[in-house]
């Protein structure tokens, strides 16, 4: 069992859990995962090692409640515990001195960004980072990411943080006036996709962090495959990260909405009994 | 004593149309006067050549005997001595390509061979509701590692913790039994037989560590590091794919992910347990092997209308057990022989609706001595389908072998392991099951953990002693 030490709510949607997990939080590095199991009726659920303790064996994971078993999560508080932890899973990031980069996070995939631009910055990266959401206050891990950046764009679709507008738009201004050796880009499919489109055009190599569907983890059932550079490659172990432009977006999106209506039905009937337990 | 019957005592199954919807187990299993029954039919032969036939070389008559006497303590004591797990083996051993094919009785025409399958499952069943006597051996004779809980790392750690070692099993995924948990469907393995054969090995004082993937959470210079030897049973976990136009369609699944989905993750119980399966009304199953018949009955049993299981060879060839198949067959499942995919086929939405198949002819025999299959040009049709399984095949477990280059694979990236003595390249790592053989069955994957573990036993031995001088 893994006992979760710290809870707290990062914005309606995502929350954040340190948990004690000691081997992984002696092994984990920037841009590797967990799957975590709440109990043997759970989901096994992929979330990104946000940071680690070694000291204390502790990890922190952030996750966007979107479906059942995330909400189910979200119940969790300091003090209960996990039926399984494992990992770190997947290869790290590529961290080395690449000269000036650039990270784009967006929504919940700030999180995922965040240990990259801490090991990018302490790799001795120039590090300029970008960071969009929705809205204000979907836009977390803000002084975090601040600590580790040369300088830090912040984007919103509404204005009510930075600049308006999409990350892109940021990306290509900054383009336009520097010279980028390596970028990154971590968020939903489609945001990903636009970053690749635009790092593409500006001739500056691009990783991603891709998040399909995942059970095991650990390379044992396909069900994380991608087409990358026309060949058949499992997310969990030969990614996450990709370079954007080998990858098939259109088949990683729509793989993406496998299982809509099964899980509408599961996040359904768990809403129904929330509403019958707690009135 | 009456006359034999020509053929084997039958069992009780349950019937065809109850079955195919529900997950509970298909055999019934002998009872007693049954077992006696068809234990009378054994000939007991001096040089028995049933037992050269069996991987694991069990007494055969010798057990027989007992049952016929009545005696099932000493049945289940003669089988302990050459198997751990009896009651798994008795029901997904493929008898008629070993011991069974060559059984005397069965030789001559009318005859069908000895059940001896059903016989040994009827003793270990006996055994499991028996009361364990563990006789607490002193753990100090080393410390052994053992790396995947399938049925060949079960083996290897049960016998060396009965003969003292301190054994540790680290298992990636968050429950033991390997394929036996995660692919096997409960309808012909039931979970609660897997869970106790596993307690049987742990109440010997193994311990098993769930969570826990060599090479990512723990190293195997870590493994070097603290024990005194280790067992490499990863197993041959990697699902091929055709590649075949249309393979990232959603409906497109490899019968890994299917029954990992079902069995492992419980998901023919969703909404109960979180994981969903899909829910298929046409299904087709790429393949002829125990992971087709399989997927094919999982498929039917979730509710599906057909389920057709296209083959590229023709029904001789099929690598799936007799039993299965004949099982598969009463509950409805539709095979295409001579056939292969050359597509899938999407609709607007990107799922799958239907495989788009080609018709083969046998020609000249391949290396395998089977003759080889051809497409017959023009012969393309579609078979409807919303769903799609490829179960052809597995390839090695990577995650452990591409962080430890010293150990030496073959051409096909397996374990380059002595099979003599299950020893690799590097000293004290011994390797056995499906991550050495390639995909094969339980039983030589438990004969390779019988066999590495008297090895491991002697590589200790003789490296203690080395120490000490
Ligand atoms: C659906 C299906 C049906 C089958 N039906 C039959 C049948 O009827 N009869 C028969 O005889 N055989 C059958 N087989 C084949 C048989 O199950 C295998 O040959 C056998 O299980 C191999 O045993 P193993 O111990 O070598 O490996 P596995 O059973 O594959 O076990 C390997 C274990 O190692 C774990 N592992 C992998 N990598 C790591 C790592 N890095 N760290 C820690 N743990 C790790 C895996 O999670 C797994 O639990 C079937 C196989 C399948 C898939
Ligand atoms: S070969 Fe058949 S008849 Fe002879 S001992 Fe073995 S099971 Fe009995
Ligand atoms: S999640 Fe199963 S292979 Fe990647």
């Amino acid at each position: 069992m893994y006992k979760i030490t710290e809870r707290t709510v990062l914005s309606e949607r995502e929350i954040e859990f340190w948990i004690i997990a000691p081997r992984v939080a002696a092994k984990a590095q920037p841009g590797q995962f967990v799957i975590l199991q709440v109990d043997q009726f759970g989901e096994r659920i992929p979330l990104t090692v946000c940071e680690t303790d070694e000291a204390s064996g502790q990890i922190r994971v952030i996750f966007q409640v979107i479906g059942k078993s995330t909400a189910e999560l979200k119940h969790l508080n300091a003090g209960d515990e996990l039926q399984d932890v494992v990992g770190p899973l997947g290869k790290p990031t590529e961290i080395k001195n690449y000269g000036t980069v650039l990270v784009v996070g967006g929504g919940v995939g700030i999180a995922v960004l965040y240990p990259v631009i801490r090991g990018l910055k302490q790799a001795g990266n120039h590090v300029i980072t970008i960071l969009g959401a929705k809205t204000k206050d979907l836009v977390i891990l803000r002084e975090e990411c601040a600590m580790y950046s040369d300088e830090l764009i912040l984007v919103t679709d509404d204005g009510s943080l930075g600049q308006k507008g999409l990350v892109t738009d940021a990306m290509k201004a900054v383009f336009a006036r520097e010279e980028i050796n390596q970028a990154w880009a971590i968020g939903p499919g489609i945001m990903m996709r636009y970053c690749t489109d635009v790092a593409t055009k500006a001739e500056v190599p691009i990783y991603v962090s891709l998040n399909p569907i995942m059970i095991d983890g650990t390379g044992m059932c396909g069900c994380c495959r991608v087409l990358v550079n026309d060949q058949i490659k499992f997310a969990c172990v030969d990614g996450p990260e990709f370079l954007g432009d080998q990858v098939d977006w259109d088949g990683f999106i729509q793989r993406m909405h496998q299982y809509h209506p099964e899980e509408e039905e599961a996040y359904q009937a768990y809403q129904e009994k929330q509403v019958q337990l707690n009135g | 004593m009456g006359k034999r019957s020509f053929n084997k005592t039958p069992m009780r199954e349950q019937a065809p149309e109850v079955r195919q919807h529900n997950f509970k187990e298909v055999a019934l299993g002998y009872n007693m006067e049954e077992g006696q029954l068809e234990a009378a039919r054994c000939l007991q032969c001096k040089d028995a050549p049933c037992i050269t036939h069996c991987p694991v070389m069990i007494d055969i008559p010798g057990f027989i005997r007992q049952i016929k006497l009545g005696n099932m303590a000493e049945a289940s004591k003669i089988l302990s001595r050459y198997t751990n797990l009896p009651a798994i083996c008795g029901r997904v051993c493929p008898q008629e390509k070993q011991c069974e094919m060559v059984c005397r009785l069965g030789r001559s025409k009318k005859f069908e061979p000895v059940a001896i399958g059903k016989l040994e499952r009827l003793v270990a069943d006996w055994e499991l509701d028996q009361p364990t006597d563990v006789t607490d051996v002193p753990k100090d004779k080393g410390k052994v590692a053992v790396i995947g809980a399938g049925p060949s790392g079960l083996t290897v750690a049960g016998d060396l913790a009965k003969i003292g070692y301190d054994v540790t099993i680290y298992e990636a995924l968050q429950a033991p039994g390997g394929v036996l948990t995660y692919g096997i469907p409960e309808f012909r393995l039931p979970k609660r037989i897997v869970r106790k054969e596993i307690e049987q090995i742990t109440e010997q004082g193994v311990k098993i560590e769930t969570d826990a993937v060599v090479g990512k959470t723990i190293t195997m210079d870590e493994i070097m590091h603290d024990f005194d030897a280790c067992y490499i049973g990863v197993g041959a976990g990697t699902p091929n794919f055709l590649g075949i136009p249309g393979t990232n369609l959603n409906g497109v699944y490899s019968s890994s992910e299917y029954l990992t989905r079902i069995n492992l993750m419980h998901g023919y119980e969703f909404p109960k347990y979180d994981t969903p399966v899909q829910q298929s009304k046409h299904v087709v199953v790429i393949g002829g092997g125990n992971v087709a018949m399989d997927s094919a009955r999982s498929a039917r049993r979730l509710g599906a209308d057909t389920v057709t299981v296209i083959y590229r060879r023709s029904s001789e060839e099929l690598p799936a057990r007799v039993e299965e198949y004949q099982h598969s067959v009463q509950e409805g499942i539709q095979y295409s022989w001579l056939t292969n995919p050359v597509e899938y086929l999407s609709d607007e939405d990107g799922n799958l609706k239907g495989v788009k198949c080609i018709k083969m002819k046998l020609g000249e025999p391949d290396d395998s001595g089977r003759r080889r299959p051809e497409p017959i040009p023009g012969s393309e049709f579609t078979i409807k389908a919303d769903t799609a399984i490829e179960a052809i095949g597995q390839g090695p477990n990577k995650v452990l072998l591409d962080t430890f280059p010293e150990l030496n694979k073959n051409k096909w990236g397996y374990i380059d392991a002595d099979e003599q003595t299950c020893a690799t390249s590097v000293p004290g790592v011994f390797a056995g099951g499906d991550i050495v053989t390639g995909a094969a069955t339980v039983i030589l994957a438990m004969g390779a953990g019988k066999i590495a573990a008297k090895e491991i036993d002697q590589y200790v031995k003789s490296h203690h002693s080395m120490a000490t001088v």
